[in-house]
C-alpha cells in the first residue's frame, strides 16, 4: 500500500466516493488536513443534478472538516492545488481523476484513481499499487518559436502512442526540461496520463524551489531516479527541429506537425483546461488576439483555470483584449473540455482545444471533431478560422 | 472463482471511457441511474444485448482516458459479469477489480470471441474458454485475485475497518 500526502476528489467522484466509503463502514477520513475537495467540473451548476453534487459536496467537506474549494473560491483542481500549496515534490496524490498526473510538474508522484479507490484512500490514507516501470525521455536542444509544452508532450505521446506507457511512469529529463517554466511543465505531465502512464515527473529543481517559495510551507525533498536506475525505455526528443504539433481526431497519440493540418476550417477554438489555462497560455493567446478578431464564422471560449488566473489576467488587461477581439471569457470551471457544459460543440463541428483529448463525442457531439494544440495555435485559429501556423497571423500586417 | 456468459462485443482498440459513458452524464452518483447511458457515445444499441450473464469483450488498450468509475458502475448495475479483452487501461483495470467485476487480459481469447461466444474464465488459474477452445490468460496478481473473489475494495475495506485485515 502506497500513503497518501494529500486525498483530492471533485464534484464528479467525490460524491461516488462517499457513496463507497459509507459502504466501506468508515465514518471518519484518516486526516482531515490532508484531504481537499474541488468543485470544477461541471460549476458553476448546470442543472439541479449537478446543483445537488455540488451541495452534497461541501456538506461532506463541512462534515469532516476537510478543505472545500467553492463556486467563486478556486478554480480547475491541479492548478489550484499546485498554486494553493498543496504540491511539493516527493509527494503522494491520490486523485479522483485522471489529470492528477499534472503533479508531476513540482516532481509529486500524482496518479489518477477510481472513486473507490479514492474511497479507501480517504479513509484509510492509502491505496494498493504495484511499482510501476520507468521510461526517461530527454528534452535536448532548445524550443523554437510557438512551440510549448503542450507540444514537447505531444511528441511524447505521438512517439510512445496512447498505450505505451502503460504501468510505466514517465520522468522528464534534460535541458529542454530544465529551461520549461513551471507552467509549461503543468502542461507536458498533465498528459502523461494520454500515453497510459501512471505519472510524468520532472526532478525538482531551482525553477520548483522558486514556486514553492511562499506557496507552501511542508518540508520537501527533491526526488530524480538513481544513476543505476533501469528504463524500461529511454525517449530522446530534439526541441531544435521540434515544430509546433497538433493531434488529430480522435486520438491524443494521432500527432502530426500544424502545418499537415492547415486550412481545416474551425468551428470554435477552447482555450483552457487543467493543461493549459495558466497565466503562460493566456498571455500567448492575448499577443495573438490583440488588436485582431475572432473570425466571424469561429467561435472562442478562453477559460483562465483559477479565480487568481482569472483576476491576474484581469489586472493585465488581457480579458478585455479577448473581449475586445470577440472571444468569450469563462469563469474556471472543467467545462466543455468533458462535453460537460459551457460550450459544447455540434454535429459536424470542428475544434480546436489546448485541452488534452479529443475522443470522439469528447466535447459534446460524437459527430464533431476535435483538434489538441498548444495556446499560439488555437489563438490563431480563433483569428483566422482555420488551422494555421501561428506565425502566418502574428507577421501579417493588422487590418 | 469461475465465471461464465455470453459475449457482448466492443470492437476496436484504444477505446475510451468517455465513449462508454459521456461526459454530460457525470452528474449522476447512482450506479441504477447510470445505467441508460452505459455505451451511449459508442453503440447505445449495445445495452439491449446485456442480459444477466454478459462478458463484455474487448480489444487492445481498452478504457483509456478519464478516471470515470461510471463505466465499470454501470456495467455491474447491468449485471455484467466479467470483462475480457486483449489488454487494458491502468484506472479502468482498477476500477474493476476495485468494484470486484472480474476482469481478464488474453489477447488470443480476446480475438476469438464472437457476438454470443460462450465464455468461461478462472480467475484464480488465468484459464479462458470461448466456445469450448481454450486460452491461457496471465492471472491477476494475488492481491488484486484476493480484492476480486471478495467481491472488491469495499468489502476488504469493511474488514479493515472491522479489524479483519
Amino acid at each position: 500500500m502506497v500513503r497518501c500526502d494529500v486525498v483530492m476528489a471533485n464534484d464528479v467522484s467525490g460524491p461516488v466516493a462517499f457513496r463507497a466509503m459509507e459502504k466501506m463502514g468508515a465514518t471518519k477520513v484518516f486526516d482531515p488536513s490532508k484531504v481537499v475537495m474541488v468543485a470544477d467540473h461541471f460549476m458553476p451548476a448546470k442543472d439541479a443534478r449537478s446543483a445537488e453534487l455540488q451541495k452534497r459536496l461541501k456538506e461532506w467537506s463541512d462534515a469532516h472538516g476537510v478543505t472545500y474549494y467553492g463556486q467563486g473560491r478556486g478554480g480547475i483542481e491541479h492548478t489550484l492545488l499546485c498554486e494553493e500549496g498543496w504540491v511539493v515534490p516527493g509527494s503522494v496524490i491520490a486523485g479522483g481523476d485522471s489529470h492528477t498526473c499534472t503533479y508531476g510538474a513540482l516532481g509529486a508522484f500524482g496518479t489518477g484513481l477510481g472513486s473507490t479507490d479514492i474511497a479507501a484512500c480517504l479513509a484509510f490514507g492509502e491505496f494498493w499499487q504495484t511499482v510501476p516501470g520507468s521510461i526517461q525521455v530527454e528534452f535536448v536542444g532548445e524550443k523554437q518559436p510557438f512551440v510549448t509544452g503542450k507540444d514537447l508532450i505531444l511528441a511524447v505521446i505521438g512517439e510512445v502512442g496512447v498505450g505505451g506507457g502503460t504501468d510505466m511512469a514517465l520522468e522528464f529529463v534534460g535541458e529542454g526540461a530544465e529551461a520549461l517554466s513551471i507552467d509549461e511543465r503543468l502542461a507536458v505531465a498533465n498528459m502523461a496520463v494520454e500515453a497510459g502512464a501512471e505519472s510524468g515527473l520532472f526532478p525538482a529543481d531551482e525553477t520548483v524551489a522558486e514556486y514553492l517559495q511562499g506557496r507552501a510551507d511542508q518540508t520537501w525533498t527533491a526526488e530524480r531516479s538513481d544513476a543505476d536506475a533501469h528504463f524500461a525505455r529511454r525517449l530522446r526528443i530534439d526541441l531544435d527541429s521540434l515544430p509546433p504539433l497538433l493531434a488529430l481526431p480522435h486520438l491524443p497519440g494521432n500527432v502530426v506537425p500544424v502545418e499537415e493540418a492547415a486550412g481545416t476550417r474551425i468551428d470554435q477554438v477552447y482555450i483552457g483546461n487543467c493543461a493549459n489555462g495558466t497565466m503562460t497560455d493566456l498571455r500567448q493567446t492575448a499577443e495573438v488576439l490583440r488588436g485582431r478578431t475572432v473570425h466571424p464564422d469561429c467561435r472562442a471560449i478562453i477559460v483562465p483555470a483559477t479565480q487568481r488566473i482569472y483576476r491576474e489576467a484581469m489586472r493585465e488587461g488581457l480579458l478585455d483584449v479577448f473581449v475586445e477581439a470577440g472571444a468569450m471569457v469563462s469563469t474556471p470551471t472543467c467545462g466543455a473540455c468533458f462535453g460537460g457544459h459551457m460550450g459544447v460543440v455540434g454535429p459536424g463541428e470542428r475544434a480546436i482545444t489546448t485541452t488534452n483529448r479529443n475522443f470522439r463525442g469528447r466535447m459534446g457531439s460524437t459527430e464533431a471533431q476535435v483538434h489538441i494544440a498548444n495556446a499560439w495555435v488555437a489563438a490563431a485559429a480563433a483569428v483566422a478560422g482555420e488551422i494555421v501556423h501561428p506565425a502566418s497571423v502574428l507577421e501579417a500586417v493588422r487590418p | 472463482m469461475i465465471v461464465e456468459g455470453r459475449a457482448v462485443l466492443i470492437a476496436g482498440d484504444n477505446v475510451d471511457t468517455d465513449v462508454m459513458y459521456p461526459g454530460a452524464y457525470l452528474n449522476i452518483d447512482d450506479p441504477e441511474q447510470m445505467k441508460p447511458y452505459l455505451f451511449e457515445g459508442y453503440d447505445s444499441s449495445l445495452r439491449d444485448q446485456l442480459g444477466g450473464d454478459t462478458v463484455v469483450v474487448v480489444g487492445e488498450n481498452f478504457g483509456i482516458g478519464s478516471s470515470r468509475e461510471h463505466v465499470s458502475q454501470a456495467m455491474k448495475a447491468w449485471g455484467v459479469r466479467c470483462v475480457l479483452g486483449k489488454s487494458f487501461a491502468r484506472i479502468f483495470h482498477r476500477n474493476c477489480i476495485n468494484l470486484g467485476l472480474p476482469i481478464a487480459a488474453c489477447p488470443e481469447a480476446a480475438a476469438a470471441a464472437k457476438p454470443g461466444s460462450g465464455i468461461r474464465i478462472d480467475t484464480d488459474t488465468g484459464r479462458v474458454e470461448v466456445d469450448g477452445e481454450r486460452f491461457q490468460a496471465r492471472p491477476l496478481h494475488p492481491f488484486m485475485l484476493e480484492l476480486v473473489s471478495s467481491g472488491g475494495l469495499v468489502p476488504w475495506a469493511r474488514r479493515r475497518a472491522g479489524g479483519g485485515v
